[in-house]
């Protein structure tokens, strides 16, 4: 067990886990922060990414210890005392269907939009092909990017 | 309680489910009495449906299960509208599962609108007019006098009272037995881009999943279960498993072994450690390219006769042309991306709490009563939201170990399947390998058609959908069905999802064989099917049928009748350096009324991106007995950037109203190994595509 301190949604958070243990795992079960999501364990799907300083990072195969220090963003804190540009337009073009995925997707398009205010199409095509979605959402993921975007992305 | 509004009046609509599910299905509204609703708080609830408060809140019952399709937001609407509530008013809750309140609560078979659309209107359209009847009677007025605006009664004068102010009033009087729906012009809801109720919490990250589910006390656990279909657990050491900080117990369940612990990382890991010795059991040494042998063999045996006319074993061999052909229809996984998952909490007192992302709690429910043998009145099913369903969903299988362990540790306990538990342990679509035989007469007319289908032992899985919808004079359909231990269950538009592609690219060979136009040769055998003809005239009308295309670029067209609707789909692609490009799909569905345009155009696009997956990227293949897929890396899903351009258009119709969940995937699938053959002289008649597939020979 060792202590582990880091910045979650804008509050100082120290947790006493394992060190080892996936950062999803220590949100979802140790902090009950369950917006982000467990779809694979080995950061392919891609539906449990935060923002860990500012980058979009698979929780599932991120050890706890490598937060320490770090500022990380669920979903729950993107939005929280105003919805982020991308939840704005994410509603617009009603993109979820089960919603399962989208917390990944959301954080990976925040990370995109952070770096990148005025993705071209090849841009967003290219960092959204690594979060899947089973029900079949990426046109509506892309017109709400853009939406989002154009609005002055953040 | 009041004693007026408690009639014994209860409507039995028994209806039969379309192509494919074999299910038979009865609904029916019971009456306040039966429902056994408490009104003496003021509350205005006139059936399960809906109740409104005297704080004018609307608050509808969804029995149904909210899986992404939409449902929450369709069934509002259809009951606010005849209602007349105020959509800011409406609210949705979940329905406890009820094993008889509701009727059936399974969300398959496209089933929740076309099964409810009379009885949620009629749901609405009787609570409009008691709050009517309450207002006339209170003014003393002549009801024909008032009339409803949304969430207010209406007096030729101008006087006005709100559901709410009524609601008490309304509740003491008798449910009408005859009332009088809307005309489709004065819909308010129905038809319109309504925003998706579900849609805010699903964005701000509040949504709640099966997994999401957190109780005091909770424990999690994860199965390990017997990688070879059947096997079992002969014996296992947990002594390493139980050295992992957090794990609790380590015991056998009905499917594995469990480790039970504090956290679900510390579950996962005591799985790792363990030890566990099994007896693989009669399919250890089974593949797929066994049970391709073993149907293959079968093929050549007359099977069980099906779907019927004329002789075509007579007609074949006085046919002018004959085609043969064999499809082999792979398996596939639902990969939800929510994996199977359920708290069960039992208690001491023999009670049971589920919550669980099911598309049938009341299987739930009877599996769960089942396990602690008690009756299902002492099982309360909670139905969350779903990560995904597809037909996955309607099966109880992940239920079972929770119960049994919360009720060995006394505490609530949640059973998370890992991505390889749930990618090993689907219930698959099965597997077909289905052999064609079509004669053409001298003239090129279709005369003969048999198709003989071989798959595991579940008729409605392999059969549905295989009935041709075209008018030919003589055709036998016939099957072989054939154990082979493999788990099949109901996969997104169940046996037309195969069918629909088998079916429509062997007519579409018959086409080319006759040298006809491949879509005039499907619309001239479609004269006794108006509805799919319209539809199928609709796409290639949409798509331009028949107009140039760039060089290399090849059209191909298929109708599906399935689950009440008809969709027709148009695809252009073309074949370069062996990769498949789609540039684009036209889809025009006939579903009958429109509830909410953006649903259907949402549930065809998923359609599409579900087939191009079957298609171009999953396959599940069995090695020595077991699964040889495991996750998301050798079980690719279709990616971002693979997504094609989806037009779609829906068929203004006064036909009865149709399924929108699945019948745009039958027809995706043949429109595209039709256009890949228009585009390269290349036939898919094996799925999915394999890397070399689409290179010339």
């Amino acid at each position: 067990m060792a202590s582990i301190t880091f910045v979650l949604n804008g509050k100082r958070t120290t947790v006493d886990v394992d060190s080892d243990t996936p950062l999803l795992w220590v949100l979802r079960d140790t902090l009950g922060l369950t917006a982000t999501k467990y779809g694979c364990g080995e950061g392919i799907c891609g539906s449990c990414t935060v923002l860990m300083d500012g980058e979009a990072t698979r929780s599932c195969v991120t050890p706890v210890q490598l937060a320490e220090e770090k500022t990380i963003v669920t979903l729950e804190g993107l939005g929280a005392e105003r919805l982020h540009a991308l939840q704005e337009a994410w509603i617009e073009e009603e993109v979820p269907q089960c919603g399962y995925c989208q917390p990944g997707q959301i954080m990976t398009a925040a990370a995109l939009l952070q770096a990148n205010p005025k993705p071209s199409d090849k841009e967003i095509d290219e960092m959204m092909s690594s979060v899947l979605c089973r029900c079949g959402t990426y046109p509506r993921i892309k017109r709400a990017i853009k939406r989002a975007a154009q609005g002055g992305g953040q | 309680m009041t004693s007026s509004n408690t009639i014994d009046r209860r409507e039995f609509i028994k209806v039969a489910s379309a192509a494919g599910t074999g299910l038979v299905l009865a609904f029916y509204l019971p009456a306040t009495a039966d429902a056994a609703v408490d009104t003496s708080g003021g509350t205005f609830e006139p059936n399960v449906w809906l109740r409104i408060g005297t704080d004018n809140r609307v608050t509808i019952t969804l029995s149904r299960s909210e899986m992404g399709q939409g449902i929450m937001t369709s069934m509002a609407m259809i009951v606010a509208d005849e209602l007349d509530a105020d959509w800011k008013n409406v609210s949705v809750e979940q329905a406890i599962a009820h094993p008889k309140k509701y009727g059936s609560m399974s969300t398959g078979g496209s089933w929740s609108i076309r099964g409810h659309w009379d009885i949620w209107r009629k749901a609405g359209a009787t609570a409009r007019m008691m709050l009517l009847s309450a207002a006339a009677a209170q003014w003393k007025v002549e009801p024909s006098t008032c009339k409803t605006e949304p969430n207010v009664v209406l007096h030729s004068t101008g006087k006005k009272l709100s559901y709410g102010e009524l609601a008490s009033a309304a509740a003491a009087l008798p449910v009408p037995t005859d009332v009088v729906l809307k005309d489709p012009s004065a819909f308010r809801y129905i038809g319109k881009r309504m925003k998706r109720l579900d849609t805010p919490a699903k964005v701000k990250g509040t949504a709640i999943f099966g997994i999401d589910i957190r109780r005091p006390g909770m424990l999690f656990a994860s199965v390990e279960q017997s990688a070879v279909f059947g096997g079992k657990a002969v014996s296992h050491d947990a002594t390493q498993a139980l050295a992992i900080p957090g794990v609790v117990r380590v015991l056998p369940t009905a499917k594995g072994i469990a480790v039970v612990a504090t956290s679900t990382w510390a579950a996962f890991q005591g799985r790792e450690a363990l030890k566990i010795t099994w007896d693989e059991g009669q399919w250890a040494t089974q593949s797929s390219e066994s049970i391709w042998a073993t149907f293959a063999e079968l093929s050549k045996e007359p099977g069980t006769s099906g779907d019927k006319a004329g002789d075509a074993l007579a007609a074949l061999p006085a046919a002018a042309k004959t085609v043969e052909a064999i499809y082999r229809a792979p398996l596939l996984a639902h990969a939800t991306m929510e994996p199977m998952n359920c708290t069960a909490d039992v208690r001491t007192d023999g009670t049971c709490e589920l919550w669980v992302p099911s598309q049938s709690p009341q299987a739930a429910q009877t599996e769960a009563a089942r396990v602690l043998g008690v009756d299902v009145e002492r099982v309360k099913v909670n139905t969350t939201l779903l990560g995904g369903g597809f037909g996955r969903r309607l099966a109880a299988d992940y239920v079972t170990d929770a119960v049994q362990l919360s009720k060995e540790l006394g505490k609530p306990v949640q059973v998370v399947w890992t991505r390889e538990d749930d990618m090993q342990h689907d219930l698959y679509r099965p597997m077909t390998y289905n052999v064609f035989r079509g004669g053409l007469d001298a003239a090129g007319e279709l005369i003969a058609w048999h198709h003989r289908i071989v798959g595991p032992n579940s008729r409605g899985l392999v059969t549905g959908g295989s009935k041709p919808p075209y008018a030919i004079p003589n055709y036998l359909v016939d099957y072989h069905l054939k154990e082979v231990g493999v788990p099949i269950g109901a996969w997104r538009a169940v046996g037309p999802t195969q069918n629909g592609w088998v079916v429509e690219s062997f007519v579409d060979e018959m086409a080319h064989a006759a040298k006809k136009d491949p879509y005039e040769f499907r619309r001239a055998l479609l004269a006794n099917s108006p509805r799919l003809k319209r539809a199928l005239e609709f796409a290639a009308d949409k798509a331009k049928w028949g107009s140039k295309l760039p060089k290399g670029v090849g059209r191909g067209i298929a109708a599906v009748e399935s689950f009440g609707s008809s969709v027709a789909e148009v695809a252009e692609v073309s074949v370069e350096d062996g990769k498949l490009r789609i540039h684009r799909i036209v889809v025009a569905v006939d579903c009958g009324p429109v509830v909410n345009p953006d649903t259907i155009e949402a549930q065809v696009e998923s359609a599409l991106v579900m087939t191009l997956t079957g298609m171009i990227k999953d396959e599940i293949t069995i090695e020595r007995g077991r699964v040889k897929q495991s996750n998301f890396d050798d079980h690719r899903l279709l990616t971002f950037e693979e997504m094609p351009k989806v037009e779609v258009y829906t068929i203004p119709s006064t036909e009865p109203v149709g399924g929108i969940g699945e019948p745009a995937l039958p027809p995706a699938a043949p429109a595209i190994c039709n256009a890949i053959f228009a585009a390269s002289g290349i036939r898919i008649r094996t799925l999915p595509l394999g890397p070399d597939t689409l290179r010339k020979r």
